[in-house]
């Protein structure tokens, strides 16, 4: 479980990323923050690590405050995934992957086979290991990420915009991946996007951000679908866009969804 | 290619105390200006003024650096350590900037993603910062050993033997071959140390020489 109890950030400058910001991830659940830029989503999510320290509230891991954990080994203790992957240049694959266990006193040789292990576990050729990131494409690399992240089996996993460097066909091999694999392992994952519709396939529960953090509304996929909040909220995740507005068309027999253009959609199954 | 003939024993054991005279110049350059050039990196101000002091060092003629540096630290004026120290001097002085951009060169998004993953400040200096560091850090060094090979010849004015001796005795005994041999053995010495320090660099960066990816080779995501 991680809390985030009345946390914020201040810049020495004066400049406000996050203004008392609230929220209970329960454990073996994902949560999505979404939100644009300056919303201090990605603020909020290196809190957890201590990345960023904050100004005022504190941020817990089970019950225990953050702030009083030895910052590398709570690093350690949770998986990390970043935007462009963040590998290590010269590193191979492997190496890569390897890199918490090898900090944390692992043989580097099992911790390369465990890592071999991983590499097929994300849906990669065991063959790219050898190779280094440059050599990979950008889903291949943000595979890699995730495989480094699983590496210490963490129970946390921290996600900032991990997919939003890929294309959209790649993005979305991505995110199915990452379902199932979330599937399997029930970690307790917290996840940073702008994109809404990403937000919506991954989160258990969506916390929809305003600026310096201000929660506008929190819920279930479909219950943010179903009753946005306010203006802002409808207006995020378009609940007005054609694509979102579906109703049903008895064609032979069958209820067709259609979306707000006329266009089919599916059908619906009794 | 009579002197040669006669003398080639005698440049060979020149050649051997140039090495001896460049090589640990060298090394020290080395080992004194990365860490300057990784403070300068770190802290601007300070670093602005450290590297600027550096490079003016540069400009110390040699004779007076040679006459200085025995007052300074105590050795004999016509000892190795003497010719050693200047050399480093303006090794140092070469390669302080080299190294400060070096640091500089690398990612800080590479440094910030080891660091969320679980690297202590430490061992982001020694697995991250310097190994990415080198590409840039090994050219300064280059320019640096060829600069001090050449450089070395001034030991023979305060009579610290080196292939710069074959220089002066040449001059002095107007034996035009021997300049010559002085010259370009000078010349040989800095080529062979610049190809091996060529091909360490590449034996310590694997990474940078590996084909870039093709989408079409690179394959393996289902």
């Amino acid at each position: 479980m991680i809390e985030f109890e009345s946390v914020s950030k201040t810049y020495p400058d004066g400049t406000v990323a996050v203004e008392e910001f609230s929220l209970v991830v329960p454990s073996h659940r994902s949560v999505v923050l979404v939100g644009s830029s300056g919303s201090g989503k990605s603020t909020l999510l290196q809190m957890v690590n201590r990345m960023v320290e904050p100004t005022g509230g504190r941020v817990a891991i089970d019950g225990e405050d953050v702030a009083g954990r030895d910052a590398v080994g709570l690093r350690r203790s949770i998986g990390y995934v970043l935007q462009h992957g963040g590998l290590l240049p010269h590193r191979t694959v492997l190496d890569n992957i390897a890199t918490v266990p090898v900090l944390n006193g692992t043989r580097r040789r099992r911790a390369r086979t465990e890592a071999a292990g991983l590499l097929e576990r994300v849906g990669l050729d065991p063959s790219l290991g050898r190779r280094y990131p440059s050599q990979l494409s950008g889903g291949q690399q943000q595979r890699v990420g995730v495989a480094r992240a699983l590496a210490s089996d963490p129970n946390i996993l921290l996600m900032d915009e991990p997919f939003g460097a890929v294309d959209p066909i790649v993005r979305r091999e991505l995110q199915d991946e990452l379902a199932r694999l979330q599937a399997d392992l029930g970690k307790t994952i917290i996840f940073v996007t702008h994109d809404v519709d990403e937000a919506l396939r991954l989160g258990d529960e969506v916390v929809v951000l305003r600026r310096h953090g201000v929660i506008a509304q929190r819920g279930t996929p479909a219950e943010i679908l179903a009753s946005p909040a306010d203006d802002f909220v409808r207006d995020f995740v378009g609940a007005d866009r054609e694509e979102r507005r579906l109703t049903v068309r008895k064609v032979d027999g069958r209820d067709v969804a259609v979306d707000g253009t006329g266009r089919p959609v599916g059908v619906l199954h009794p | 290619m009579t002197w040669l003939a006669l003398s080639w024993e005698y440049v060979l054991e020149l050649t051997r105390d140039h090495l001896l005279l460049s090589v640990p110049a060298v090394l020290l350059s080395v080992l004194i200006a990365v860490p300057i050039g990784r403070l300068a990196n770190r802290r601007r101000v300070l670093g602005g003024l450290v590297t600027g002091a550096a490079t003016l060092m540069y400009a110390i003629p040699a004779l007076p650096l040679l006459i200085i540096i025995p007052a300074v630290f105590g050795f004999p004026l016509r000892s190795s350590a003497t010719v050693v120290t200047a050399l480093t001097v303006y090794g140092v002085a070469l390669l302080v900037r080299t190294a400060a951009d070096a640091f500089g060169s690398v990612d800080a998004e590479v440094r910030d993603a080891a660091l969320a993953v679980g690297h202590s400040p430490r061992s982001v200096f020694w697995h991250v910062d310097l190994p990415l560091a080198i590409p840039v850090l090994l050219s300064g060094t280059r320019v640096v050993a060829v600069s001090t090979v050449s450089l070395v010849t001034i030991g023979a004015l305060i009579g610290v033997p080196g292939l710069g001796s074959l220089l002066t005795d040449g001059f002095q005994r107007g034996i035009t071959e021997e300049v010559a041999v002085g010259v370009v053995a000078t010349i040989v010495v800095a080529l062979v140390l610049d190809g091996l320090l060529l091909a360490a660099g590449r034996a310590l960066t694997p990474w940078a020489r590996t084909p870039r990816r093709s989408a079409k080779t690179a394959g393996g995501a289902r």
